[in-house]
């Protein structure tokens, strides 16, 4: 079992880090009825390796995000530094948090091995969807109230009413189903460390947009279940990705599938052959798939999947992000209050834009290569 | 003649434990079809190759575990004791924590040198307890990062420390989609650095097993647990006991043997197998088979390129003999005639004796440099292997599996001019000079084997 650390930072990310903690305690008494303290409680119950880290807090938080990424580079360099980050949606309520993304991208640029954004209105669009369902009203659409990727129930704490608990139970369930292989057994293993190597192919280009499937699974043991295809289809539907991303639409450069449950190497390879027509894949990563299959599903459900896309559709969350950053900067609104930090400078945020902006021109230069034929390349010729 | 395993990832273990499984279930079956007599010689010459003796009486299978991470050893570990046969030593194995994360670099550059020592000191013990060592069959995977990159740095090791023993490597070859993103990359550094370090390479498809699963085991829900049985099948089928002089009770034969009639040259390690008939349980019990007709399609899967005995080309057929051939190997035609450096077929069942493989004997198989007389051979035993109460297998060095090494050289290739991922390797001391090495050596390779 490979351990890992998780680092909770700020408010946003120390709430999604206790949901975690409660759903992963839920997981694995599921499995381990006894209580005993055995392998795959280690992996996690001793140190953790996936951080959480919230963009658009306040400043100190912004800051201390990014040092945090630094420093774990400096200390422990041969360590992956996993991050999974809350993006602000347009209507966020901190007014400089364009300034505290921008900032705290910078590092996240240099110094994290693999980012997962996710932003709110997206978390908030399935807690909507997923209420739809259950208060239709309709015969025979109750939900098992264990399987929404929203709620906590039967985990150990009490269930509160507070609004953005539902949306911290999703990433929670995010970082559950991505360390679901290194901590319980399946026929095709993959660790965080793969996750880096298989979906990284160029160092800058490490945001992984992510999508969780199931939702929620229906009581009524009369309606079938949905078939397990279907699991496979919506993972690519851009109603079920944490960022506001069309990954369909644009192009791959990797996606991973990792599996839970009663799920075989067969299915799994059925729905790619299904699903690949569909997605338009990199000129020199067209079999860019990387699998994995777990036994254990989730608590509630029968099989889940997590989908990680490196796919050119982060690129508008990224420019909106410039496009709100540089109308406060232009006008120099609130920048004083950072200037007054000793060691902050406005060459902090030249270069953290600039930083920006290459990333984004990375994207486009991709995405030019889209509808251009593959070509095979001429091979090293050998005298015979 | 005793061979030590050594089961490297979790690809390597999962299916080293399906081997030694379906050896002993085999040797332990009452459907052997011949004397008790013979069965006895039989069991006790398949325990002396791949187990040693417990004092309670348990067999342990002589093998050594390697990987790093511990879930897929433990489960391995428990299992084969669940199953009250057999089991695996206690201190047999080595594990770590971290994984290679798919990484050839990592495992080959940095767990190898870090974990030499006791790696090979475990090994050593093992080879020790062997009272007559024949060599080593290393089980591993060359698209994931510890059985590919440390699976090669052992076997180079092993070379080293063990120059006189034979060793074979059982490469599994990954599907052609969809498991490991860096399988290309990683595939071809293991070949070509097992090219040079090990004796002889027999590959196993994923691809091909999963068609046997799904057409003709019928097998629905295709799991990895069914692919690794239908190789461990295979490999059963190869390695159990024959008789080493004709019509004898006598089970000397050093199955590693195998290496040196098929191997005449080091450039040609490449080496594959074909078994007849696969199917079911259900459907076994309703089929009756002759030699006549199972060594047909054996010899026309092997001279049509067939994975399996079901959908094989007939319409290809050997030259002529006295002419050359139509057209030298064009890795574009599909309709080729595959020719063979060598093959072994092994003959498992009733009245074997009657068995008649003058088919595999014709020149126009083979290429001029060897006799058919030296470039085939047949080992035999009347022990019925595993309910078949006639099977045989077939190993081949021959251009089987020219095709599938020219198209990973090819991905491999179109991903390395864009330099994708290679910054991942570099970082653990794999240079661009490294893959360039290994893309001239298997380019040459392809080369040989098309211009058979």
């Amino acid at each position: 079992m490979t351990q890992s650390v998780v680092v909770q930072v700020g408010q946003c990310g120390n709430q999604i880090g206790c949901c975690f903690w409660d759903l992963a305690l839920r997981e694995h008494a599921a499995v381990n009825q006894k209580g005993i303290y055995d392998e795959a409680i280690s992996s996690f119950f001793r140190n953790v390796d996936t951080r959480v880290v919230g963009d658009g807090g306040s400043i100190s938080k912004g800051k201390i995000c990014s040092l945090k990424a630094r420093v774990l580079e400096d200390e422990f360099p041969e360590v992956y530094r996993f991050v999974t980050s809350i993006y602000p949606s347009g209507e966020d309520d901190v007014i400089t948090s364009p300034y505290n993304s921008i900032l705290a991208m910078k590092e996240l640029n240099e110094h994290a091995d693999c980012v997962l954004p996710i932003d709110n209105q997206s978390l908030f669009d399935i807690i909507s969807k997923i209420d739809l369902m259950v208060n239709s009203g309709k015969l025979g659409t109750t939900v098992k109230p264990k399987s929404l990727v929203t709620s906590s129930s039967g985990a150990l704490k009490k269930q509160h009413k507070k609004p953005f608990d539902a949306m911290n139970n999703i990433v929670a369930n995010l970082l559950l189903n991505l360390t679901s292989s290194a901590r319980f057994e399946g026929s095709l293993n993959m660790d965080l460390n793969e996750i880096s190597m298989n979906l990284v192919p160029f160092p800058q280009l490490h945001y992984l947009v992510s999508s969780l499937t199931p939702l929620y699974t229906l009581t009524d043991v009369n309606i079938p279940p949905r078939r397990l295809d279907q699991m496979f289809s919506d993972a690519f539907s851009k109603d079920h990705q944490l960022l506001r991303a069309d990954p369909k639409h644009s192009l791959y450069l990797a996606c991973a599938l990792m599996v839970r449950g009663n799920v075989q190497i067969s299915d799994l390879r059925r729905n790619i052959e299904r699903l690949k027509p569909s997605l338009q894949f990199v000129s020199w990563n067209q079999e860019g798939w990387k699998t994995s299959l777990c036994s254990v599903p989730p608590v509630g459900h029968s099989h889940s999947l997590l989908a990680l896309a490196n796919n050119t559709c982060v690129k508008p969350t990224f420019m909106e992000l410039k496009e709100r950053f540089m109308r406060l900067y232009k006008k120099k609104a609130h920048l004083h209050h950072y200037l007054q930090v000793e060691g902050m400078e406005e060459s902090c945020f030249t270069e953290a834009v600039s930083s920006l902006s290459a990333l984004i021109q990375e994207y486009d230069q991709l995405d030019a290569t889209k509808n251009m034929p593959v070509q095979d390349l001429p091979r090293l010729s050998i005298a015979m | 003649m005793s061979i030590v395993t050594v089961q490297l990832g979790q690809c390597g273990n999962q299916i080293g434990f399906e081997v030694f499984d379906a050896l002993l279930s085999d040797s332990h079956s009452s459907q052997g079809l011949c004397s008790m007599r013979e069965n006895e010689a039989y069991q006790a010459s398949c325990k002396e190759r791949f187990f040693s003796e417990e004092e309670n009486g348990v067999p342990i299978a002589r093998a050594v575990l390697v990987d790093m991470e511990p879930k897929v050893i433990n489960q391995m570990l428990s299992k084969a004791a669940q199953s009250g046969q057999w089991k695996y030593g206690q201190h047999a194995c080595f594990c770590q924590k971290q994984g290679s994360g798919n990484n050839w670099a990592y495992g080959y550059s940095v767990h190898g040198p870090r974990h030499e020592e006791s790696i090979m000191n475990i090994i050593r013990k093992e080879v020790e307890k062997c009272d007559s060592f024949s060599g080593f069959f290393i089980i591993m995977s060359m698209a994931g990062g510890t059985g590919s990159g440390l699976g090669a740095f052992v076997t180079q090791n092993l070379e080293d420390q063990y120059s006189n023993s034979l060793k074979m490597n059982q490469i599994i070859w990954p599907y052609g989609t969809g498991e490991v993103i860096v399988q290309n990359y990683n595939s071809i550094l293991t070949l070509s650095h097992l090219y040079r370090s090990s004796d002889a390479l027999l590959l196993h498809e994923n691809d091909a097993i999963h068609k046997i699963c799904a057409k003709l085991m019928n097998i629905k829900q295709i799991s990895f647990s069914d692919i690794n049985q239908v190789l461990a099948h295979q490999l059963g089928s190869v390695f159990q006991p024959t008789y080493s002089a004709e019509s004898s009770f006598h089970y000397r034969r050093n199955p590693l043997d195998l290496m040196e009639h098929l191997v005449p040259h080091p450039e040609f390690k490449m080496l594959s197998v074909r078994n007849i008939p696969h199917m079911s349980e259900n459907s076994l019990a309703y089929t009756t088979f002759t030699w006549a007709g199972l060594l047909k399609h054996l010899r026309q899967m092997l001279i049509s390129n067939a994975k399996m005995e079901e959908g094989i080309d007939r319409h290809v057929w050997p030259p002529l003999s006295g002419l050359p051939p139509l057209s030298k190997m064009s890795l574009n035609k599909d309709l080729h005639f595959n020719t063979s450096i060598a093959n072994l077929v092994i003959l498992r069942g009733k009245d074997v004796q009657s068995a008649d493989v003058e088919g595999f004997k014709d020149p126009a198989l083979y290429t001029s440099w060897l006799k058919p007389v030296n470039a085939f051979n047949v080992w035999k035993t009347q022990r019925a292997f595993s309910k078949y109460e006639k099977s045989a297998v077939l190993v081949s060095n021959s251009q089987f599996l020219v095709k599938p090494l020219d198209m990973i050289v090819g991905k491999a290739w179109n991903m390395f001019a864009s330099k994708a991922y290679i910054h991942q390797y570099t970082k653990f001391g794999i240079e661009e000079e490294d893959f360039l090495d290994s893309f001239t050596s298997l380019e040459q390779v392809v080369a040989s084997y098309c211009n058979l």
